[in-house]
């Protein structure tokens, strides 16, 4: 179980991490979001110990990484978000020192083969680092992370480098290995996070914007029930109907799709389902219904929404506030 | 600290600068040794050794270069200061590692003796005061440019850096001639390196130089170690 209790960094006076605090336990993947410079990487840094934290706590089971550097260390696999690769070793060079250096109790022949066939490096284990393309350094640098089965996993940015077969190997492999470890993974693709984590903690501007599951967060962020209908019919005589729909609060065109189709967005009321009525509604009318979806949003949306939302002028310079602004005004035009 | 000496060890002897680093100190220690005992046919080991003292101090910074500027630069370093390994182990696992390298080439001088020793009597004692001198100055050069190192992450800035403090060594003995003023010609050569060598290379073993030699070496490691720990917080 991984502890993070008001931690705070900076350089200087600016907070590369203001206040976070989060809990992640056993057998949890954690993704951690957030845009480049959001204090992702500084938060995993002062988790496995490589940065001092200003002030604030991390326990990771039990021990606190100020007070007991060496028993964390020793549970925590940690691939940073540059592999840290010696370029002029072998793999297999480069991964028996890691061993060495971790003081690994396993077997070790066995446990390297074992965590070569793991990340799939086998082919290359005999070949020096600086020769390999980026998506077998990264798995070099994952190799180096999983070795001696540490309880904890820290991994920033895995996936980087990779090509999408590479891509979904390496997330099955973390959802396989948060089965019994604590992960926590970073990421700024919302996707990946969406497709290995079971809870998203979300952080822009060195602060812990929102800490929940991704469907939760999808569903607390769209509140109403949205639709997004493409219907074969004359778009304002299809408006105004759409309009008279009692439950109906918000109808918005999307233009023109298909030939003589056109796309709506429709808001109901909150929890009302007006799939049916609309059917029937367009029914009498003989206007079809060619496509029909839910518009909930996306994690990007969320994301996006989150991190505009963040964007206080308190910590920002005048100028970029009444950016910030024109944005918020153009946003609430759109709706 | 041994798995980061295996290591480093591996790093030198993977890449060329340890076979440079031992091929140039061989010829300049052989070439001492030709023009000096073997051409002129005295037994004295001494003048081989004290010629070595220069020679010594400007080929270290180049064990030393890369030894922690590299690992900053790949950003190994984060490998190793999240690994369960304290921060002195690292610092002592590199120094360790280029002084076994240091040490090969200190072997040859050992050689030397013992072809003297084909031809006439050699005077053991000597041959091992100096050996001890090579050694302790080694020793605390190596701490010194191994402390440079650890303060940039391009070698090229740290092998300067060690050029450097080899001059200012070289340089401190000659500036006490220069100065005026007890105190200060005191404190001259009370820090030069020079100096408490040269006692060495007459054969007197004096326990202050030692002491000396190993504090310098103690001082600088824990600075390393200080740099190391100061960018943690910084």
């Amino acid at each position: 179980m991984i502890e993070v209790k008001n931690l705070k960094k900076n350089y200087g006076n600016k907070y590369a991490v203001d206040d976070i605090s989060f809990t992640v336990q056993d057998g949890e993947i954690l993704g951690f979001l957030g845009p480049n410079g959001a204090g992702k990487s500084t938060t995993m840094n002062i988790i496995t110990g490589y940065v001092g934290a200003t002030d604030g706590t991390v326990t990771v089971n039990g021990h606190e990484i100020f007070d007991e550097p060496m028993q964390v260390k020793s549970q925590i696999g940690y691939l940073p978000e540059q592999p840290p690769l010696y370029p002029d070793m072998s793999v297999m060079e480069y991964l028996s020192f890691i061993y060495d250096l971790k003081k690994v109790k396993l077997k070790k022949a066995a446990h390297l083969d074992e965590i070569c066939e793991l990340v799939k490096i086998t082919d290359v284990q005999h070949r020096i680092i600086k020769n390999l393309s980026k998506g077998y350094k990264q798995r070099v640098g994952l190799a180096q992370a999983l070795l001696g089965n540490p309880g904890v996993l820290i991994l920033d940015e895995p996936t980087v480098g990779l090509d999408p077969k590479q891509i979904i190997e390496i997330r099955n492999l973390i959802k396989d290995l948060g089965h019994k470890r604590t992960v926590i993974l970073s990421s700024h693709i919302l996707s990946e996070v969406q497709a290995v984590c079971e809870r998203v903690v979300v952080i822009h501007n060195g602060r812990l914007l929102a800490d929940d599951t991704p469907d939760n967060l999808a569903q607390s962020m769209s509140g109403d029930h949205r639709l997004t209908v493409r219907i074969d019919g004359p778009q304002e005589d299809v408006y105004a109907l759409l309009k008279s729909i009692p439950q109906v609060c918000l109808v918005d065109k999307l233009g023109a799709k298909e030939t003589s189709a056109f796309e709506y967005l429709v808001e109901a009321e909150p929890g009302v389902d007006v799939r049916r009525e609309l059917f029937h509604r367009l029914a009498e009318h003989g206007w079809p219904i060619l496509a029909l979806g839910a518009s909930g949003l996306s994690l990007e949306d969320i994301f996006l929404q989150l991190t505009a939302q963040s964007d206080t002028p308190k910590e920002l310079s005048d100028d970029i506030q009444v950016d910030t602004n024109k944005d918020n005004d153009a946003e609430e035009e759109g709706e | 600290m041994f798995a980061i000496l295996r290591r480093e060890l591996l790093g030198f002897f993977s890449s060329p600068i340890a076979y440079i680093y031992l091929a140039v100190f061989y010829i300049f220690a052989g070439y001492f040794f030709f023009t000096g005992p073997l051409y002129w046919g005295f037994t004295q080991l001494g003048p081989v050794f004290s010629n070595l003292f220069s020679v010594v101090l400007f080929l270290i910074p180049i064990l030393t270069m890369r030894l922690m500027s590299e690992d900053k630069k790949h950003r190994t370093d984060q490998a190793l200061l999240t690994a369960p390994v304290s921060l002195t182990g690292i610092v002592l696992g590199k120094f360790f590692a280029a002084m076994v390298v240091y040490l090969l080439g200190l072997a040859i001088t050992v050689v030397f003796a013992f072809v003297v020793a084909v031809l006439a009597a050699v005077n053991w004692l000597s041959v091992f005061s100096n050996l001890v001198a090579l050694l302790l100055l080694g020793m605390a050069h190596m701490a010194i440019c191994l402390f440079v190192s650890s303060l940039t992450e391009n070698q090229v800035i740290a092998a300067i850096g060690g050029f450097a403090s080899a001059f200012l060594l070289l340089m401190l003995g000659s500036l006490k001639t220069i100065v005026t003023g007890d105190i200060l010609q005191k404190i001259i050569t009370g820090i030069s390196f020079s100096d408490r060598y040269s006692s060495f290379s007459v054969g007197m073993f004096n326990l202050a130089d030692v002491v000396f030699f190993l504090s310098v070496c103690a001082i600088f490691l824990f600075l390393t170690v200080r740099v190391l720990e100061k960018r943690r917080w910084s």
